[in-house]
């Protein structure tokens, strides 16, 4: 084959079908969305909003030079995280790969200090140790960001495992992309979860590229669907348009409820698209994509516009809120960005923490002796 | 004070362990029904059942990702690793998600995990199963890695390893499950992390040793002192990382002469950095090179009386000690 040219297939034969409107507000009958506030859907506009500016300016501080490595954008894929997030209680766990802006606001980081960790500053949400690909809290329930793909499948696999040792009715949603299925130690997770009951629902956000190879070029079958694999450990899994966050509520709900009733895993396949590269460090995406590809899904499944649509057609916003909501994320990313500016870096002597809970809290442990081999340090 | 063997010792660490701390669990191959494919778990999944001791199917990858995802939760999982071999097809999780998740969360992940199991050659198995990896994961910082040799150090250890909220990776030896010694009977008996252990005291070689090797160490000091009159100091290193640098050191400085004893391979291993250790630390002292015997460099070979001669043996040990100490066989 040709380098020059961009491979030749039709993007959306046997991935997904055109949105019509009977279909979004089908959806919107589901429980889930029946129950939601006006307040509600405009926090999950508001939110998919100040994802996509906080990416956009984390665009233009990579461009700048501000930050190293690598920058997975999610922009396009917004209504994957917040739709699937916003159905969550308290006692749901979330976990995901490296492409991990979107998680980690869905569930409630702040701009300030993610775009610090980009800037790898002392002030950021891993004191500027994990960076881009490895964002982390707790607190919020919120595992990774994790960089190896399918990584994080047994590990989605423990969290939930470890409920259901406890006796919380609780679930774990594990995100992974499409290139992550072929990996073996998400199959072992998949057996695992299902011979042992894991209430863990894997969500493969499906954007047709596994860095630059389609699906077509990496998975045997992509016709049959990729979450199709699922019914060969007899899980219950579907697919789901993910520019319609009312779906994506919905099913994701479905696959909540059928974990902590039944403690059994899902997996669902969320049809979506990354308007950039793999990564920012991946200039040549136009090679593996024509433009007219990326065109139409911006023109026509957009997930900001569909849900902006919608709920303009509800009544429950208007061209000057979006305008307003729009002005105010675009003000939160600009101030994030001048606080990665200003904010410290992190003094070297922190290299050397966090690396053991012993050292870092002495007298917990039995433990004596030397633990780290410098002969010596460079500050 | 009772005399049981390495097996029992461990076997009654982790039942009291299970016993003290509800969110400790036992996870691996034939662990459970199977009472343990070398027979350490014998009859802890009887007594404690199925959520404390759970059979899993051969996914290593699996279950230990499992493993360390549940530990981010509290939960405290000692996975036994039929071999030690069979860490290397879960690299990804044991390795890279263990040793990492601390640091890349700026410290707000703990992973209190124990991954245990055999780890040595001389038992015929061939090269894929015959594996010593403490030096390789001693190299992960974040990672912490004990070798005990007897049947005290693998009880008091292994409840240290259990309560320790870092990964600690804890490498025992077919050779040694059947080996007797005295065990304190006191449930709180527990041994530090990083504190070695001078197994025989003695004047005129320092012999460093860990797992199975400080008992090739102890015979060949032993048949010196009778041979010989030379009276070798043996210490038993028990954790690889943290190492105990100060009785390295203190040795070394009294008998001023080492001979490093290990399984490993020679190519960086655990001798390769203590031997750094000593030259950089304690080089005026030196009456002699450092020296050093390991497995020879090259795989596990089946044939079984080659492998005998393939890991250091008490004869290899007193021979280098006499070249080290110019004496004449």
């Amino acid at each position: 084959m040709s380098t020059d040219a961009p491979e030749q297939h039709d993007f959306n034969k046997g991935r997904s079908r055109t949105l019509e409107k009977g279909d979004i507000f089908d959806y919107a009958k589901d429980p889930v969305n029946e129950a939601m506030s006006v307040e509600e859907k405009i926090k999950c506009f508001t939110d998919m909003v100040r994802i996509r500016k906080f990416e956009q300016a984390a665009l233009q501080s990579y461009q700048k030079g501000k930050m190293g490595g690598f920058l997975h954008l999610y922009i396009g894929q917004e209504a994957t995280a917040i739709g699937t997030i916003s159905v969550l209680g308290d006692n749901d766990h979330i976990i995901t790969a490296y492409r991990d802006h979107g998680h980690a606001l869905a569930v409630g980081m702040g701009m300030n200090e993610c775009m610090a960790e980009l800037y790898g500053k002392y002030t950021g949400c891993s004191k500027g140790k994990g960076g881009s690909m490895h964002y982390f809290e707790p607190e919020k329930r919120f595992w990774g960001g994790q960089g190896i793909v399918a990584g994080q499948t047994p590990l989605g696999a423990g969290l939930a495992y470890a409920l259901k040792y406890k006796g919380i009715k609780g679930c774990a949603l594990c995100y992974l992309g499409d290139g992550a299925i072929n990996q073996g130690v998400f199959r072992e997770s998949l057996n695992l979860a299902s011979l042992w009951d894991i209430p863990v629902i894997y969500i493969i956000e499906n954007n047709g590229y596994s860095m630059g190879t389609s699906q077509h070029r990496s998975s045997a079958f992509p016709e049959d669907g990729l979450a199709a694999r699922a019914s060969s450990y007899n899980i219950d899994f579907d697919t789901v348009h993910g520019e319609n966050l009312y779906e994506v509520r919905a099913k994701t709900n479905k696959a909540v409820q059928r974990a902590y009733e039944k403690s059994r895993p899902s997996v669902l396949e969320i049809f979506t698209y990354r308007y950039y590269g793999h990564s920012i460090a991946d200039a040549n995406h136009q090679r593996y994509r024509t433009k007219e590809e990326i065109r139409h899904y911006q023109e026509n499944k957009d997930p900001i516009n569909v849900w902006e649509q919608i709920l303009i057609e509800e009544g429950h916003l208007d061209a000057d809120k979006v305008k307003e909501i729009d002005k105010a994320a675009k003000e939160e990313a600009k101030a994030s960005v001048k606080f990665a500016d200003e904010s410290p870096f992190p003094p070297p002597r922190e290299m050397l923490s966090d690396v053991y809970h012993s050292v870092d809290n002495p007298g917990t442990h039995t433990n004596e002796g030397q633990i780290f081999f410098n002969d010596q340090l460079p500050f | 004070m009772a005399i049981i063997t390495y097996r029992q010792a461990l076997k009654d660490a982790l039942a009291e362990e299970i016993e003290r701390d509800e969110n400790v669990f036992i996870m691996g191959e034939e662990v459970a029904q199977y009472n343990g494919a070398y027979k350490v778990t014998e009859g802890l999944w009887k007594r404690f059942g199925d959520k404390r001791v759970v059979d899993a199917p051969i996914s290593e990858a699996g279950f230990i990702g499992l493993g360390i995802g549940a530990s981010f939760l509290g939960l405290r999982p000692v996975i036994e690793m039929m071999f030690f071999s069979f860490v290397y097809v879960a690299w990804d999780q044991a390795v890279n998600n263990a040793s990492t998740v601390r640091y890349m969360s700026g410290g707000k992940i703990n992973c209190p995990i124990v991954i245990r199991g055999p780890a040595n050659g001389g038992t015929n198995v061939g090269a894929t199963h015959s594996h010593t990896p403490e030096n390789m994961i001693a190299n992960y910082p974040g990672l912490k890695v004990v070798c005990p040799a007897t049947p005290a150090d693998v009880k008091g250890l292994m409840k240290s390893s259990i309560r320790d909220n870092d990964p600690v990776f804890f490498m025992e030896s077919t050779l040694l499950y059947g080996e007797e010694g005295e065990v304190p009977d006191d449930e709180d008996f527990t041994i530090p992390l990083g504190k070695a252990d001078v197994k025989r005291e003695g004047t005129d070689i320092t012999l460093i040793a860990h797992g199975g090797c400080v008992l090739t160490a102890l015979k060949a000091a032993e048949k010196l002192k009778k041979e010989n009159n030379v009276d070798a100091e043996v210490v038993d290193l028990r954790s690889i990382r943290p190492l105990d640098k100060e009785a390295i050191l203190k040795s070394v400085k009294k008998t001023n002469r080492v001979l490093l004893v290990e399984e490993n391979k020679p190519f960086c291993g655990v001798g390769a950095q203590i031997s750094h250790l000593i030259q950089r630390e304690a080089f005026d002292y030196l009456d002699a090179p450092v020296h050093r015997i390991s497995a020879v460099d090259c795989p596990a070979i089946y044939s079984p009386p080659i492998e005998k001669i393939q890991i250091p043996d008490a004869a290899l040990v007193m021979r280098e000690v006499r070249n080290i100490l110019q004496i004449k066989a």
